[in-house]
């Protein structure tokens, strides 16, 4: 009967034993893979776990240092599983959901997974011109929409349009990640807080998004180590477990350019969080603090309506009355997020979601047990439930 | 990407002579820059099931069939959506900032949102028409805009100009 037997389940079989990143800033004088050798040895140093002993790797597909690098680098062992996931932000959780399948089914049993990128410093990569991918910037480049800005732009303003959204709603957003920052030494934002004036009076960078609704441009590595959650239990530090894990490519979805199906609202995040909560133990109730991917503050009551925590069109006036903040329904990228802590294609979510449930971040969520965290929305994506 | 396309991409085939970016098309997509070329505004449809589909693919995801033809649109539609870029933008289109992108759900197509520019008259500027007269839902018509380099672009003009 082995062969009718479910297959294994992911839940709570894997954890996260350690994290590690660099500083953030602008401009970081040391290399992509320097950084990235600097944020994974971090990692393995608060774990508790000798580099010889990793034996896997995961990363996104725009991650310039290869694993081989990595491994020569840090002195891994010999290394049996490595993967690399794709569509940017979109593939900040699935590195961990790659490293929990692999250790899970035996294939592996110390995974890292890490981004290291000098965003802040380097070429922002719209303006390489000779790199136009044919499909799908055949059909938007040439018009002048040439920025991730201007793609979720269009959505933004379509959302605006029908369900009544404001830039007030854009503001809280904001707001509150740039409030968890003011709490964050570590953030780029440490001491820059952010008025309602500020925002209003802003410059456009797309419009109707202004330059607040628009992610950092950081230099900075940051990593993770997981392990088997019976491991993670002799590890350094209280247990982080991946309790769900889930990746999303819709129907007729076109990353960023979403616009050309039935309903472009409705985006990865549904069809991830479709998977993540039938394979976990709580639902969206449940959730006492979330890290969710905000390159671009519209990003979160879309993701707000996609898993769940309100109904469709209910996303921005979710964000009312605080409920973003310390102490509200939903407390949100409680280090600062990728609008004000740092952005490093969203593993900085990753981490605080970490720091949260070991109950050590610098905006603590009083007794929080369980963490929505969530790639990019807007792109392929994928998200993870952590509980301690 | 082809051989071809990588060419055309290398020799800068991206650039027009006014700055702004010309389409690089694949091969998929190269018919429709072609009708463009002659005035026509035409969809990519299943030869078999009669479905449209956009962006332009091998196969249809309907019924999976290969058999393709590229059917004729009255060319009118409807704007879904637009933003106003401003700088850091390419120098080109710095220079008309800020312009419209909108998003042009077509007539005959709803599903079929095509990215383009609202203008004034099919050789006018990208920020010919003032943003206050922009918006969703206004009924546009494509017109066709030979570049310098002999490239046509799909714009838009409002009905109700
Ligand atoms: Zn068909």
């Amino acid at each position: 009967m082995g062969a009718a037997r479910a297959t294994a389940t992911l839940k709570d079989a894997t954890a996260i034993a350690g994290i590690g990143q660099t500083s953030f800033a602008k401009r970081l004088p040391e290399s992509e893979k320097t950084l990235a050798c600097r944020a994974i040895l971090a990692a393995l140093d608060d774990a508790g776990i000798a580099p010889s002993e990793v034996d896997a790797f995961a990363s996104y597909t725009m991650e310039e240092t290869d694993e081989v690098e990595i491994a020569k680098a840090i002195g891994a062992g010999d290394v049996t599983f490595f993967g690399k996931v794709g569509y940017g932000g979109g593939g900040s959780c699935a590195t961990v959901a790659h490293l929990a399948a692999a250790i899970a089914t035996g294939q592996a049993s110390v995974g890292v997974a890490w981004r290291s990128r000098k965003r802040g410093s380097g070429p922002r990569p719209w303006t390489n011109t000779q790199v136009q991918l044919p499909t799908p910037a055949q059909w938007t480049r040439p018009y002048g929409l040439l920025r991730p800005a201007d793609e979720i732009g269009l959505l933004a303003r379509r959302y605006m349009h029908e369900y009544g959204a404001t830039r007030d709603h854009f503001f809280n957003v904001a707001l509150a990640c740039r409030n968890r920052a003011n709490q964050n030494p570590a953030a780029m934002m440490y001491d820059r807080p952010l008025t309602r004036e500020m925002y209003m009076t802003a410059r456009w960078i797309s419009e109707p998004l202004c330059l607040f609704d628009n992610c950092l441009e950081t230099d900075g590595a940051l990593a993770c180590v997981l392990v088997s959650a019976e491991r993670a239990r002799d590890c350094r530090h209280r247990p982080v477990y991946v309790h769900s894990v889930a990746q999303g490519l819709p129907a007729q979805h076109h990353g960023m350019v979403n616009y050309w199906n039935d309903d472009p609202l409705t985006g990865p995040s549904w069809t991830a969080a479709r998977r993540l909560w039938k394979t976990a133990d709580f639902g969206p109730q449940d959730v006492d603090v979330a890290q969710i991917y905000d390159a671009f503050t519209p990003l979160i009551p879309l993701s707000l309506e996609g898993y769940g925590f309100c109904g469709r069109g209910e996303g921005a006036a979710f964000t009312e009355g605080g409920a973003l903040e310390i102490g509200g329904r939903l407390p949100l990228n409680t280090g600062g997020g990728g609008l004000s802590e740092a952005y490093v294609h969203g593993f900085n979510l990753i981490t605080e979601g970490v720091r949260q449930l070991r109950g050590t971040g610098t905006a603590q969520v009083p007794g929080a047990t369980t963490c929505l965290v969530t790639a990019g929305e807007g792109v392929p994506t994928s998200a993870l439930l952590l509980r301690s | 990407m082809t051989q071809t396309e990588t060419t055309t991409a290398a020799s800068g085939g991206g650039d027009r002579a006014d700055g702004l970016l010309a389409p690089v098309p694949d091969d998929d997509g190269a018919p429709f820059f072609a009708y463009a070329a002659r005035g026509e505004l035409r969809v990519q449809c299943c030869a078999d099931c009669g479905e449209r589909r956009f962006p332009p693919r091998p196969c249809c995801p309907h019924c999976q069939s290969f058999e393709s033809l590229w059917k004729k649109t009255s060319g009118r539609g409807r704007i879904w959506s637009y933003v106003l870029p401003h700088p850091p933008l390419l120098p080109a289109y710095a220079a008309q900032a800020p312009y419209n992108v909108v998003l042009v759900e077509l007539a005959d197509a709803p599903r079929i949102r095509l990215v383009g520019n609202l203008v004034a008259a099919a050789d006018a500027a990208l920020n010919s028409v003032p943003p206050e007269r922009i918006r969703i839902g206004a009924p546009v018509r494509a017109a066709f805009h030979e570049t310098d380099d002999g490239f046509t672009v799909v714009r838009w003009l409002l009905e109700r100009p």
